[in-house]
């Protein structure tokens, strides 16, 4: 495969191979990354035999230059000639997949991952196999690490000898003498799992699983937690209930909070895992002591979990276990001196009243979202308003209404203006829910006042609320209660409120359509070209170019085409620029 | 957990844990055998604990103030009393040891990760006196903490307590045997040389860098092995880094032998090099003021027939270029210096500079013809696949064709 002109191409590989031993590090990185290059023009036979061992012996460069060559590595197949050779690359990965850095050899196990599978199961026991066992004899912990990643990708394809050889060295990789090992054995331990027969995940994996689930080292049994969800997922019902629930009891109490938070962070999974009547029995009581954790940390993340929870439990069971059973707890929470779980706590629990119908929710949790509307940590509150759709299709808003409107004006006047923002883009979705009239009574003067607000986002952001405001109450309204005061606004002392105004227009007139545009807004639009500042005056320009196609032709000659002429001889460079730009962008069209 | 509960029995508790403290330090003889595993008991049953997860997520130790123990009141004063029990005269380790086991220690390693300083101070001296007394505990400390900074290193680049951990390190490196064991060298190349590439280095870098010079103080050939492995992690984007690189080089320098230095002089000062060109002018500057150190210069003059060459270009380049006045008078002074020391080379060197940067300057447009080359190359081949596949095609549906 040999390229025809024979001579100009040894010229050029020796060349090449030059440029990979390159002093500069550019330099070599960039000629690594384009290895697949130097292998095609070599051609495979070449590349296998001299390529590949120069690349072997070499492996004293930088990491990125490492993690460039792995990453190539992985897709040389039939650059070697074929998944009769792929065999070939392996020694270089194995070089690769002992390195120091983690970020080279995780890519090194990636690729030999890859490539694991173009081999033949009698290569897989003739190469890849004696690979995995040397890595996994290696003496410093990074090729034992390595070693962990690729048990699942070969164990399937062996032959039964050698699938009890790699069961024990798996085994002994769980209890290896460094922590660091087992975190990495422990980690592998789900996937691993998937890819054995059931009898032997019962008899061999599930002791390993219960070793490490106590483990002297928490960073060691928190992986077990994961690992639970992909066991659970291949064991029957009573299999779970006697093998797995144990050890789950039991890391659920660890004396570490770590341990916990990740029991409460994967609760959901646990969940789905095990099925719904070991939850009824066994995870339900699990649940209820993470919500009491003394740790804020685990009660947060229990928290995050509540609506999804409670949604996830059997119907027969759900609506009486969480009125007897979760109901005191969420109470607890709702005051709990964190406001971590506060907050967590608030952006779930309107889901929850779908579970419990109207007349509880009225009862037991309408008083805990009052409460929470008016809670010191602004997150709270605006976690609730966030959520109010669900509570919505229940019992309306109007319940809340009341509480509503104190709890929007103080969070649309804090302090941070990234608490107004969020504030600001729930209006829309309130508005539709609250009715129109709500709206002009209460919300009005807030929306207005937001245009004005100093900081540029607010700002921004109130503009677009306008328009979503628009397509929900329509054009008359727009007309009577917004647009005068948007342009009362182009009177404004400070130019930044009076760029407002274009900008507004800018979306209203999409929406308001020809009509209005063109008797309301346009008259303004055009006496502030005029206007003193430059900014101003091309951003005239702008919006004449963007409301241009919603105008009639007449209007677009007799008013508009001379104005933007005239701002093409002002003497500020950018207002030509603009002015010109929008003429021809408008005259084309 | 509420700080102002019980406050009568927390005073109680306060007062009989002064008492203890004053009795074992004045008294002779009170520390009997059949004290020692209540005292360790009662120790345990304090200190042992599992630290809470932190007040301030995105604690930054150089910024902010760190979370103290709350407890710290009696704490502090079960931290006094196990040191006055460890050091005082009538302590016998052989007795001890029955209760300050593996566990024991495991667990006070750990506790060196809170964020409180007072704590890990008294942690400190606790775990070098034990150090000190227990030698059977000896290798397994060591690996221990081999263990936390692998972690730190590789995995969560997150704990309190490296600093002081690196301080016992520096005594203990002091007092090893020579020759050094395999298992010390391969703690130096693979732990403590990998640890400067922490994001945190600014908070333990006096402490390693004292480790790394305590190593080479023993054994002078591992001299070339850590400057190749700075070398590798030099700082990229981090100047600040740099400068606490260069000073751990500078460090390095002071004790090195002439003979090692010949070995590395070459990687060295074309980082050095790198260095003294640097946009950034602290960098510059403490690279520069390598030429104030005595020894140093001593060593340069002795080789300057390979350094020169390596320096002079970027030395030249910033005379002429660099932004900042100082650097540029520093960089005269060094010029003159080198001058001083071999004028024939730099003559040499002066009028070769220009038909220098000529030929680099060619290599760099052959090397781009190079690869345009290759990839029409590849174009070219991928092109040949392709038609001799529609040529496979069509020879194929014209053979199957009706």
């Amino acid at each position: 495969m040999s390229v025809a002109n024979g001579d100009d191409s040894l010229y050029l590989i020796a060349t090449l191979l030059d440029e990979l031993r390159n002093e500069d590090v550019q330099l070599r990185l960039n000629s690594f990354k384009k290895l697949s290059i130097i292998a095609l023009a070599l051609g495979a036979e070449r590349t296998r035999s001299e390529l590949l061992p120069f690349l072997t012996d070499t492996i004293y460069y930088e990491d990125e230059v490492l993690v460039a060559l792995a990453e190539q590595l992985g897709t040389f197949t039939m650059l070697v000639g074929g998944p009769e050779y792929v065999h070939c690359l392996l020694p270089p990965l194995e070089s690769l997949a002992t390195v120091e850095e983690t970020v080279v050899r995780d890519k090194a196990v990636e690729s030999l991952r890859v490539i694991s599978q173009d081999h033949s199961p009698s290569d897989l026991e003739a190469h890849f196999v004696p690979l995995l066992k040397r890595l996994a004899g290696g003496d410093w912990f990074t090729s034992r690490n390595s070693a962990c990643g690729l048990f699942s990708v070969c164990y399937p394809r062996v032959s039964g000898a050698v699938k009890a050889e790699l069961g024990q060295y798996f085994r002994n990789l769980c209890s290896d003498d460094t922590p660091i090992v087992r975190r990495a054995a422990a980690s592998k331990l789900g996937e691993f799992a998937q890819a054995l027969e059931l009898n032997y995940v019962k008899e061999e994996l599930i002791p390993l699983f219960c070793s490490i689930a106590s483990d002297k080292q928490d960073s060691v049994r928190l992986l077990a937690v994961k690992t639970c969800v992909h066991i659970a997922q291949l064991l029957s019902q009573e299999d779970m209930e006697t093998l797995l629930m144990p050890a789950l009891s039991q890391i659920a109490e660890d004396k570490s909070w770590r341990v916990r938070y990740m029991v409460a962070d994967k609760f959901t999974e646990l969940q789905k895992a095990v099925g719904s009547e070991i939850t009824k029995t066994d995870l339900v009581p699990v649940f209820q002591n993470l919500m009491n954790d003394c740790e804020a940390e685990v009660r947060a993340a229990a928290s995050q979990k509540v609506k999804e929870f409670c949604e996830n439990l059997p119907a027969d069971c759900r609506e009486n276990v969480v009125m007897t059973q979760i109901l005191p707890c969420i109470k607890e929470l709702a005051s709990d001196t964190n406001h971590h779980v506060k907050s967590a706590l608030a952006s779930v629990i309107m889901g929850l009243s779908p579970i419990l119908g109207k007349d509880n929710t009225i009862e037991h949790l309408l008083p805990l979202f009052l409460a929470q509307l008016k809670d010191e940590c602004p997150e709270v509150r605006l976690n609730i308003i966030s959520n109010l759709n669900c509570v919505n299709q229940v019992i309306g808003i109007q319940q809340l209404s009341q509480s509503l409107l104190p709890a929007i004006v103080e969070l649309a006047e804090d302090a941070k203006w990234r608490v107004r923002l969020a504030i600001v883009e729930y209006i829309p979705l309130l508005a539709g829910q609250l009715g129109v009239e709500f709206f002009d009574e209460k919300l009005n003067s807030l929306c207005m006042a937001w245009l004005m607000d100093h900081v540029y986002a607010i700002r921004e952001a109130a503009t677009s609320n306008l328009k979503k405001l628009v397509e929900k109450f329509g054009k008359e309204w727009a007309c009577a209660t917004i647009i005068p005061k948007v342009l009362a606004m182009s009177r404004d002392p400070n130019y930044l409120y009076r760029m407002t105004t274009l900008f507004c227009v800018n979306v209203l007139s999409e929406v308001c359509g020809q009509d209005i545009t063109t008797k309301l807004m346009l008259p303004t639009v055009l006496s502030m070209a005029g206007d003193p500042v430059a900014n101003i005056r091309f951003n005239v320009a702008k919006s004449l170019q963007k409301i241009g196609p919603i105008l009639d032709n007449s209007t677009l000659q007799s008013k508009v085409r001379p104005i933007l002429e005239k701002l093409t001889q002002d003497q500020d460079v950018d207002v030509k620029y603009f002015s010109q730009e929008a003429l021809t962008v408008l005259s084309s069209t | 957990m509420d700080s102002v509960s019980d406050l009568k029995s927390k005073e109680i508790k306060r007062a009989t844990l002064n008492e203890l403290v004053e009795y074992v330090s004045t008294n002779r003889g009170v520390i009997v055998e059949s004290a020692y595993s209540d005292i360790v008991k009662m120790i345990s049953a304090n200190i042992f604990r599992i630290l809470p997860p932190s007040d301030n997520p995105d604690f930054d130790p150089e910024e902010d103030e760190p979370t103290l123990e709350a407890s710290w009141p009696h704490i502090q004063l079960v931290y006094d009393f196990f040191l006055r029990f460890l050091e005082s005269p009538d302590f016998q380790p052989s007795i001890a040891k029955r209760y300050i086991d593996q566990k024991f220690v495991q667990q006070l390693l750990e506790l060196f990760d809170s964020e409180d300083p007072r704590e890990r101070d008294f942690l400190k001296t606790v775990l070098h006196r034990i150090y000190g007394k227990f030698l059977g505990l000896r290798a397994f400390i060591r690996k221990q903490i081999n263990n936390i900074f692998l972690r730190f290193i590789y995995e969560t680049e997150h704990f309190n307590g490296v600093a002081e951990l690196l301080e016992i390190l520096g005594s203990i490196i002091n007092g090893f045997a020579l020759p050094l064991k395999a298992e010390h060298k391969q703690f130096l190349m693979k732990v403590l040389i990998p640890m400067h590439t922490a994001k945190g280095l600014a908070l333990f870098h006096a402490q390693l860098a004292y480790c790394v010079v305590q190593f080479l103080e023993k054994d002078t050939t591992l001299t070339e092995p850590v400057i190749r492995g700075l070398l590798k992690f030099w700082p990229k984007t981090c100047s600040q880094k740099e400068v606490m690189f260069l000073g751990e080089i500078e460090e390095i320098l002071d004790v090195i032998e002439p003979t090692q230095f010949k070995k590395i002089e070459e990687p060295l000062f074309k980082q050095i090099s790198k260095c003294v060109s640097s946009s950034h002018f602290q960098v510059a500057e403490r690279a520069l003021y390598f030429w104030n150190n005595e020894y140093i210069l001593s060593l340069i003059e002795e080789n300057i027939d390979k350094i020169l060459p390596i320096m002079f270009a970027s030395l030249y380049k910033i005379s002429k270029e660099h932004w900042n006045q100082t650097i540029v008078a520093l960089v005269y002074n060094v010029l003159k210096t080198l001058m001083e020391m071999n004028g024939k080379l730099f003559d040499d060197l002066t009028s070769s500079y220009k038909a220098e940067r000529q030929r680099e300057k060619k290599k760099e447009l052959e090397r781009e013809e190079l690869w345009k080359k290759l990839e029409e190359l590849k174009l070219k081949k991928a092109l040949e696949k392709q038609n001799s596949a529609y040529s496979m095609h069509s020879l194929l549906s014209s053979a199957s064709a009706p």
